[in-house]
């Protein structure tokens, strides 16, 4: 109970540190003494199959949510991936997920609607195509003429010439200019070039990035309680926090290998806590965090992401036979034959297979012969 | 400007597609082009299409023009007097068929009152939006969607007359119910499609009560005495079929009864049944396992040499035996030949089959569930009248399924069999106020409610219970057929594990996740016993580490490689020698180490 009770507290890892959460510290004398036996008796023993009961655990909800699902119809927010795919995601750690998402808190400072909606502005990627009226081909002149819309513009907070030297600094191909104050004539630096190279060009020029960070596709400003809080649609954490204004402690995003990279492993794993948890908790599916947690240290133990499965955590597996009977036997063997590789039958599956009684729980327990 | 495709073939282009489509109809409905042609505009796209291929399912409707149904009362008049044919009425160009393409073009009333001057056609009935199945079902218009799909579905399981010349055919499996009824709330459909000659169910008195407990979870609480009297009886036919083949080699198969040299015989009772020939007679008993004909096979393998030389036949028995767990009487014998000149048998074996727990029944209106008690009548709840239900159903299936299609059928069926007429109750035709009516004339609530008294004690049943007549069908789903445990017997030859199947008499998988919980409780030595159906003992070399084997002649346990005997005893599941046994083969050298 209490462990779980602490859990709840606002993302606090307290539940692994032996002291007792504060609720707690002013116990004395033989309350003290119960609350501690009954954090002991909360306790694993010695020989509980903690592994298989956190699978189950967390599959066995996992099998309800696809009958139900949810929906919050009419609601300005980002469609973010949830549910059963999310959970999959996370537990197969995909490199990228299928709907990257970043969420930025505001230091005090910035904690305003204006200055929210300005880093807003500044974050959300833009690209010529965005701010572009049209684009055409000059065969008299054989240059790409360039129109900028003008409402784009203010909205974007850009000008002619803030967009030709964002596009001249990422392509060096070519050469910009600013014709007047919405046109832009665009010319290869090539001595020799032909309709087709203004074709490619045009195309390529597109897609070029003006504004904004990378990757953020979309952007929602919103007010969280008392908070101005910045929900984005793509994610790229790295620039986001390089940002002045942004809170650098509580900013996060969803891609759990982009954390790893940038915060190291401890946070990608906590990350994966939080998120596998999060996803439970929107489905109302209420798993204890523990199961989780030995999920995600098991998935980052090796200091890099595993996946849970045959690539990942299943797959380096010590057991020749726990492998083989898990996916690809005929890989697994050939390769323990190539090798000489040896089973030690220590772990469960492996003396399933033998008909041995597997080292878990009454199995654990040997006789000692007196000598 | 605008495509025309004949079945799916671009033909041209034309500049008013809508002037096109017009003048085929209006051609269609003269008579100068097919019935069956129809013409599809699709906007959007400014295409044509014109269909005269098959496989479009067409459906007749009666043309409406400026908002009129060509089909007036008075045609209708004529109609039934046969004055006018169906035919004409198509000829005419009052009728006429549309598929499923043109119907997006059309715009079809349901109800004569409801025809405005955009509609283009009008149902013949309304209850013709409903396919077949779902309008052989009664009330469909009270019950919700899904139950009318179950419903359907189970009328396809129902045993009832499927065929009338059943007694001449030989299906492999068939049910036949012994006192078949037409249902008191019958659909129009039923007659129109001619299954009102072959009926499905029977009309039983069912009261909306609980009993004991018996009838939770959809069970149902039947009479003893309706049991008796013959209620749901049904005969269940299997056919079995033999071939005496002619092999490669001057072999064949011979159907007689075998002698005792020959492989595989099987015990004497088995074949005590039989005639002369090797087959069993007409209207003889056959018990499980007992053969219905005799025949002998050459064997698939020559053996080794040894037992050809002890004189051991060559031949097997591969007799035709009933099935596990099935009995009978034989109803017929077929001996007939393929068109190879072999000899075909087939022997029929009928199966009267008494309604027990377990068996399985349905209502029309997805209400399924098994019998959960048989109840002596004296024990059964009854009115002032003395009637007494023959099943009982739990008043929980009501109210999450909203099946009120069938309280109205029990309700219409007591009003049935009150004033002896059967009760239309197809979709949007069933009058509920002139059932009510009937109930009150006949001297009933008109709810279809009564006061019911418990056999058991003779008191009176607080509240008020619904019985009333419903149809129930007996499906083919018996637990004679479907029983099955074990606790030890066969095993299959490869692996020594447990044979699987209940026809082989297998045994109940423990499969992957159970022995996930297993793990998760700890019961290691639990997990240990359910998996050591195919445990072996084996020696195993201490040099070598594979498996040796005992040496008879020799009276000691030897090295398949090394030739010595330093071996320990090891106790392993057969299955995973086995996998030892085939890497092996696989030249992988498995080496076991026994600590």
């Amino acid at each position: 109970m209490m462990a779980k009770k602490s859990a709840k507290q606002k993302n606090d890892d307290s539940v692994e540190s032996l002291t007792l959460p504060p609720k707690y510290q002013n116990l004395k004398g033989k309350k003290l003494k119960e609350a501690l036996e009954r954090y002991e008796k909360m306790k694993y023993e010695y020989g509980e199959a903690v592994g298989v009961v956190a699978a189950q655990s967390i599959s066995e909800p996992a099998t309800q949510i696809t009958l139900r699902a949810y929906h919050a119809a009419g609601r300005v927010q980002l469609v973010t991936t949830k549910g059963l795919p999310r959970l999959i995601e996370i537990f197969d750690a995909k490199k990228e997920p299928k709907t990257p998402s970043m969420s930025i808190y505001l230091e005090p400072d910035y904690n305003n609607a204006e200055k929210a909606h300005e880093l807003a502005s500044k974050i959300k990627e833009t690209s010529l195509k965005d701010v572009m009226e049209y684009d055409a081909i000059d065969l008299t002149e054989m240059v790409l003429e360039i129109k900028l819309d003008k409402n784009k513009l203010q909205n974007h907070l850009l000008d002619v010439t803030t967009v030709r030297n964002a596009l001249s600094k990422s392509m060096a191909t070519a050469e910009f200019e600013v014709k007047d104050d919405l046109t832009i004539i665009a010319k290869p630096k090539a001595k020799q070039y032909g309709l087709k190279d203004l074709q490619a060009m045009r195309t390529r020029l597109r897609e070029r990035h003006v504004k904004g960070i990378r990757g953020v596709k979309q952007i929602l400003v919103e007010k969280d309680g008392e908070e101005w809080k910045i929900t984005t649609l793509g994610s790229n954490l790295k620039k986001v926090l390089e940002l002045k204004g942004v809170d650098k402690r509580r900013t996060y995003t969803n891609n759990i290998f982009e954390v790893a990279e940038v915060l190291g492993i401890e946070a990608a794993r906590n990350l994966i806590i939080r998120e596998a948890l999060n996803t439970l908790r929107e489905q109302g599916v209420d798993t204890d965090v523990r199961h989780i947690m030995l999920v995600a240290d098991i998935m980052t133990q090796t200091g890099v992401i595993q996946p849970i499965g045959r690539y990942g955590v299943a797959g380096s597996k010590a057991s020749v036979l726990a492998r083989a009977n898990f996916e690809e036997t005929v890989k697994h063997l050939t390769k323990a034959a190539y090798l000489g590789e040896k089973d030690t039958l220590t772990s469960v599956v492996e003396n399933v297979i033998i008909g041995n009684a597997v080292p878990v729980g009454t199995g654990m327990i040997k006789i000692k012969y007196k000598d | 400007m605008g495509f025309v495709f004949i079945n799916g073939n671009l033909v041209g282009k034309v500049k008013d597609l809508e002037a096109l489509r017009a003048e085929i109809i209006e051609n269609r409905r003269k008579g100068r082009l097919p019935k069956h042609l129809n013409v599809y505009l699709i906007e959007d796209r400014d295409e044509l299409h014109i269909n005269i291929d098959g496989g479009r399912v067409l459906r007749p409707l009666i043309v409406v023009k400026n908002g009129k149904p060509l089909l007036t009362p008075e045609l209708k008049e004529k109609l039934i007097k046969g004055e006018v044919t169906w035919k004409e009425l198509f000829d005419k160009g009052i009728l006429e068929y549309l598929d499923a393409d043109e119907e997006d073009n059309a715009y079809i009333a349901v109800n004569e009152e409801e025809v405005t001057e955009e509609h283009t056609h009008l149902e013949l009935d309304p209850a013709t939006i409903l396919g077949i199945e779902a309008s052989l079902l009664p009330f469909p218009e009270m019950n919700r969607g899904d139950r009318l799909n179950y419903g359907s579905r189970m009328v396809v399981q129902a045993s009832g007359i499927y065929l009338k010349n059943y007694l001449i055919r030989d299906d492999t499996a068939a049910q036949l119910l012994v006192y078949p009824e037409l249902p008191m709330a019958e659909t129009q459909t039923l007659e129109a499609t001619g299954l009102a000659t072959h009926p499905s169910g029977q009309n039983l008195v069912i009261a909306v009560l609980s009993y004991e407990g018996y009838n939770i979870e959809d069970a149902l609480i039947v009479n003893k005495a309706s049991l008796e009297r013959g209620m749901g009886r049904s005969y269940f036919m299997r056919t079995y079929i033999t071939e005496a083949r002619k092999y490669w080699g001057g072999q064949e198969d011979i159907i007689a009864i075998p002698t005792s040299d020959i492989r595989g015989l099987r015990p004497e009772k088995a074949y005590s049944k039989l005639s002369e020939e090797g087959i069993i007679n007409v209207e003889e008993y056959a018990d499980s396992d007992d053969v219905l004909v005799a025949k002998i096979s050459p064997i698939r393998f020559i053996g080794i040499q040894e037992e050809l030389r002890i004189g051991i036949s060559n031949k097997r028995d591969n007799s035709v035996v009933v099935r596990r767990g099935e009995e009978g009487v034989v109803e017929k014998v077929i001996l007939t030949e393929n068109e190879n000149g072999e000899k075909i048998i087939k022997v029929t074996v009928r199966e009267y089959k008494i309604p027990e727990i377990g068996d399985k029944f349905a209502t029309r209106h997805g209400q399924k569930g098994v019998i959960g008690m048989i109840v002596p009548e004296e024990d059964m709840p009854f009115t002032k009248d003395g009637i007494k239900p023959d099943i009982i159903i739990n008043p929980h299936a009501i109210p999450s399924r909203m099946t009120v299609g069938q309280l109205l059928e029990i309700v219409a069926g007591k009003a049935g069999a009150l004033m002896g007429q059967r009760i239309d109750a197809t979709a949007f035709k069933g009058d509920e106020k002139e059932i009510r009516e009937m109930l009150k004339k006949a001297g009933f609530r008109d709810d279809g409610r009564e006061i019911l008294y418990d056999g058991k004690t003779g008191k009176k049943l607080e509240a008020q219970i619904l019985i009333g007549i419903g149809y129930y069908q007996r499906l083919y789903h018996l637990v004679s057929h479907k029983m099955h445990a074990r606790s030890r017997g066969k095993v299959t030859l490869l692996t020594k594990q447990p044979t699987e199947g209940r026809s082989k008499e297998g045994g109940l998988r423990f499969g992957e996740m159970e022995k996930d919980c297993l793990i998760a409780y700890g019961a290691a030595m639990t997990l240990k016993e359910r998996f050591s159906s195919d445990k072996y003992k084996f020696y195993v070399c201490n040099s070598c580490g594979v498996i040796a084997y005992e040496n008879k002649n020799k009276g000691r346990v030897e090295c398949p490689v090394c030739k010595g005997s330093d071996v320990k005893e090891v106790e392993m599941s057969y299955a995973f020698k086995l996998l030892l046994d085939e890497l092996l083969s696989m030249m992988i050298y498995p080496k076991i180490e026994v600590k």
